[in-house]
């Protein structure tokens, strides 16, 4: 295990990201304690991807974005990648032509050099051998990618952010379109994960977000509007109206963090 | 749905297990291929008929690195007939000075110019190390510069393709414009001798035919090398997903500028073995047309297989020598309607016609089972 410093957290200050006027990001601070699992959560539009993507490199963004020490913003998305940061998105992005043992033996790779990548890949690389075995596709290494089921190729990519040795892993909505078996498995696979790595998960999902978050954070029209346990958000007024002001038509007790949730948990 | 949960990992095969088919099917292709081209070609055609394929081997020598660049990196490079010309007036204006002999200057210029020396870019070109490294390293120099310039501005896609185009159109047109140290419109023509052979004995011609197969050959064997190295998995990797590759950490640009560079090269090298097999190099052979037509071999026969881009552009240049023959006007018409069935229909070219059918009997099969 990894010593922890405090240099593996992710220190967000005064994020603002605009397009043509609109302000996604509006002056977000964030704190993410190493070896957290934080979940983001919030409506739609609150600014939860956008955050990840000016974090990632994605899009262009003001304030500052601190990470292992080093600040983020202006750099290139590959340079960002490179420092420790993996993301994946609201659709799974795998290569679909190539296997699954392909497609981790690329993501292990990225600071190989020209030798060793014009040569043939002999064997499994033990990091590979190991993430295989962590997201459960072992049995399915040589099938290609695009035949995997939806929640397979979910882990996959998680996968591959675990043999690109990341330290910060974002997922976009990792659990979207799982069955509830899956969504568990999942859940415990990034308990897992976390600890040795810091895990920021974009969720939809109250009750996901409830059984796995370690800690929590609310966005609403580009900033912070709550941080805490789960119980503290969960208690949260702000956090209520938030949801209620949304989500009025639908059933509240499942789309509401609401005092019912706590008793359950 | 299949679930297989991150708890409780399957048991099953071993991955990483299936090198027994990759080894010993290409292999026996390969010899094949070289049994044909170096004993059955030799012996069942006549010396007219072995010249053409002489050509036709150069356009499957380009066809290589299409197949490398457009089939595995989707890179739509439309504008080979540059690296070809690159390649090819690299080697006739070597032979041209050879020809001249020493203190003369190459015909067309004393018809044309009035110059009594050689243009000073033309004199390198007179150590045949010197022609001979260029006709590679003049058009890999050139795709790195400008490889580099339009990945890194990420032009791709449809922009890559026209792009490729304007600069054939350009270095055609340019060519055109410099009658006095190219030859202009007829280019370098009438090339007699190949580093002290005379390109007129049928015996020379055979040897510039065997030179030429082996070349193929051995670039079939190095292109084939790189697509499965871990590089071909990542240019793979990059032609399906440029963004997601970008985050896990590679430059995407310099995944692509590898098999750009590469394709030149090798349409360089054909481009230079073009000249001494055909006599000539001319703006006509490197512009627009000449460069779509390098492109559409490559998409008939597969432009992600090797054996498909190699006999696609073999079938179509003799088809295109058959069929202008017979209807020059057609010929053009009939080109471009290929070009567009095989894109539209059948995107993996006749290389997948292979797998397409084995799925659809597969199919078959299992609906008469279960029927």
């Amino acid at each position: 295990m990894t010593d922890f410093t405090d240099s593996a957290g992710l220190e967000i200050r005064e994020l603002r990201v605009t397009f043509d006027g609109f302000t996604a990001v509006d002056g977000v601070d964030l704190d993410v304690r190493p070896g957290d699992l934080r979940f983001l959560i919030g409506p739609n539009g609150a600014g939860k991807t956008t955050l990840v993507d000016a974090v990632t490199g994605l899009v262009r963004a003001t304030g500052s974005v601190r990470f292992a020490g080093a600040d983020l913003l202006g750099r290139s998305v590959h340079r960002i990648a490179r420092s420790g940061i993996g993301r994946t998105f609201q659709t799974a992005a795998v290569f679909e032509e190539l296997t699954v043992l392909q497609n981790l033996d690329i993501a292990a790779g990225a600071g190989r050099g020209a030798l060793t990548m014009l040569r043939r890949r002999r064997g499994v690389p033990e990091s590979v051998a190991r993430a295989l075995e962590t997201v459960g596709l072992t049995g399915l290494a040589d099938s290609p990618a695009g035949t995997l089921a939806h929640g397979q190729k979910q882990w996959l990519e998680i996968g591959m952010l675990l043999v690109q040795d990341v330290r910060l892993l974002l997922l976009d909505e990792p659990v979207a379109g799982m069955s509830q078996d899956e969504r568990q498995a999942t859940g415990e696979l990034l308990q897992r994960i976390s600890g040795e790595r810091t895990v920021v998960v974009i969720e939809h999902d109250m009750d996901f977000m409830r059984s796995f978050a370690r800690s929590v954070s609310v966005l609403h029209a580009g900033r912070v509007l709550s941080e805490g346990t789960v119980a503290e958000v969960q208690a949260d007024p702000r956090v209520q109206e938030v949801y209620l002001g949304h989500t009025r038509t639908e059933d509240t007790s499942a789309a509401v963090p609401g005092p019912t949730a706590v008793q359950e948990a | 749905m299949t679930t297989t949960t991150p708890l409780a990992p399957k048991a099953g095969r071993l991955p990483g297990g299936r090198r027994r088919f990759t080894a010993a099917r290409p292999a026996a292709g390969f010899v094949a291929a070289a049994l044909v081209l170096f004993a059955v070609a030799p012996l069942a055609l006549s010396d007219f008929r072995l010249g053409l394929l002489a050509k036709y081997l150069c356009t499957a020598i380009v066809a290589v690195g299409i197949c490398l660049a457009w089939g595995r990196g989707g890179l739509l490079t439309l504008g080979q007939g540059v690296f070809f010309g690159l390649g090819g007036y690299a080697m006739a204006m070597h032979l041209k000075i050879a020809d001249a002999g020493p203190g003369h200057v190459p015909d067309f210029m004393q018809l044309y110019g009035t110059a009594t020396e050689l243009p000073w870019w033309w004199r390198p070109f007179a150590n045949p190390v010197f022609a001979i490294a260029a006709t590679v390293l003049l058009p890999m120099a050139v795709a790195a510069i400008l490889g580099s310039f339009i990945f890194r501005r990420r032009v791709k896609g449809a922009y890559f393709a026209i792009l490729s185009q304007a600069l054939a159109a350009a270095f055609a047109i340019w060519l055109v414009g410099q009658q006095a140290t190219t030859g202009g419109t007829n280019g370098l023509t009438d090339i007699q001798g190949f580093f002290g052979y005379d390109l007129n004995d049928p015996v020379n011609q055979r040897m510039v035919y065997f030179v030429i197969a082996a070349v193929l050959l051995l670039l079939i064997a190095l292109a084939r090398q790189l697509m499965h190295s871990r590089y071909g998995e990542l240019l793979v990797a990059v032609r399906d997903s440029e963004e997601r590759v970008r985050f896990l950490g590679y430059d995407p640009a310099n995944v692509k500028l590898v098999a750009y560079v590469v394709a030149a090269g090798m349409a360089g090298l054909a481009g230079a073995l073009f000249v001494p097999a055909v006599g000539i190099i001319s703006p006509a052979l490197v512009g627009i047309v000449p460069s779509i037509e390098l492109v559409i071999g490559a998409a008939v026969g597969g432009r992600a297989s090797l054996t498909g881009a190699v006999l696609g552009a073999i079938g179509v240049a003799w088809a295109r020598t058959a069929l202008s023959e017979e209807f020059p006007a057609a010929w053009t018409y009939f080109q471009g309607l290929l070009f567009i069935v095989a894109l539209a229909f059948l995107p993996g070219g006749l290389a997948s016609l292979a797998a397409i059918v084995k799925r659809r009997r597969r199919n078959q099969g299992l609906s008469g089972d279960t029927a």
